[in-house]
């Protein structure tokens, strides 16, 4: 069992090698009309400096809620497991 | 030199996919959780990266070519994501402890 | 855990609050530099963990109470959700302060610029609230692990 594992481990790192080689080089994004878009109509739209700022609370909002939403469950989890072994 | 970044993110996965799938401690299998983590990241930020940009923020910026700021944006809530689930998992590893007395996975039974 | 020896309690009492204002200087200039809401409320809570290693946990314990933080936590998440419901004239998350003369609402100079606090609409205001949320949530994670292995030392 674990020969097959270390076999399936080996085959997954080695697709992403392959993927790796065939990457585009670092530093030349393909797609980035979303982003210039982004950057050069921020400051009109939102008002704030920040491009990375008025990208988490204005145009994607939603992730923002979302991620909210899991922080606040993981802590209920959490308080959740060590509130009741206080008690008792 | 130009892979270099892929190749450290290929390299984390990998170390942490060996951790999660060969180790036996608790405490290590969610180190290894946090590597695969942090190689996501990693990978994210460099993928946004633009040749001698400057972070995406207005204020006293050298010059205008700035990287991308959508891949930073996915990041940051990505780490806040991670941070609440090794809190949980890190706390799931203590209540084991607590009920058995061993951090091995395999070691635990199940009580009636 | 017993706290620790005098040094670091008086370098912890004297970092304490240089921390949380650190903080707190992040998150309200979220719009303006790097930083907001998560990057402040989480500083805000690593000054909690330096009072959790400098003096003892049962210490800390005594001052900082569950429930206050838990309040906290749930007026952040629904002052935030409150905010973004205030747009819902033209879409969720719509920012209507922005460039509209009110509170933070300057417009701003386009291009490289040194920056204007006092712009950026629903941003700051958002920052604030997530930044509640985060500081309370990741404060309750830290002093439950605290506590939690605390509890089992007495119970075992």
């Amino acid at each position: 069992m674990r020969r097959f594992a270390l076999v399936a481990l080996m085959i997954v790192v080695s697709f992403l090698f392959f993927g790796m080689t065939i990457m585009h080089p670092i530093g030349k994004p393909i797609l980035q009309d979303m982003d210039n878009y982004f950057i050069t109509h921020a400051q009109e739209e939102t008002g704030a400096n920040n491009v990375v700022t008025s990208i988490v609370f204005d145009y994607r909002g939603f992730d923002t809620l979302g991620e909210a939403t899991v922080l606040f469950a993981a802590v209920s989890g959490v308080a959740m497991l060590f509130g009741r072994r206080i008690r008792a | 030199m130009m892979f270099i970044v892929y190749l450290t993110v290929v390299a984390l996965i990998g170390i942490g996919l060996y951790a999660i799938i060969f180790k036996r401690n608790l405490i290590k299998i969610v180190i290894g959780v946090s590597l695969v983590e942090c190689a996501a990241n990693l990978f994210l930020v460099s993928l946004g990266y633009k040749e001698g940009g400057v972070a995406p923020i207005f204020t006293m910026a050298p010059h205008e070519n700035m990287v991308l700021p959508t891949p930073q944006a996915l990041t940051l809530t990505s780490i806040v994501i991670g941070v609440a689930v090794t809190a949980l998992m890190l706390s799931f590893a203590m209540n084991y402890y607590k009920s058995y007395g061993t951090l091995d996975a395999t070691k635990g039974r199940l009580k009636g | 855990m017993r706290e620790m020896s005098r040094i670091v309690r008086t370098v912890s009492h004297i970092m304490f609050p240089f921390v949380i204002m650190f903080g707190f200087y992040l998150v309200v200039h979220g719009h303006l530099t790097p930083g907001g809401g998560f990057q402040g409320g989480a500083i805000i809570a690593s000054g909690l963990a330096l009072l959790i290693v400098a003096y003892s946990r049962s210490r800390v314990k005594k001052v900082v109470k569950k429930e206050v933080l838990t309040t906290i936590e749930s007026s952040g998440l629904l002052m935030f959700i409150g905010l973004a419901f205030l747009g819902i004239g033209a879409t969720f998350f719509y920012n209507f302060l922005a460039n509209s003369g009110i509170i933070f609402g300057d417009s701003v100079a386009y291009g490289i610029n040194p920056g204007n606090l006092n712009t950026a609409g629903t941003l700051p205001l958002m920052s604030i609230a997530v930044g509640l949320e985060v500081l309370a949530g990741l404060s309750i994670i830290i002093l439950m692990l605290a506590i939690g292995s605390l509890a089992g030392e007495g119970s075992r």
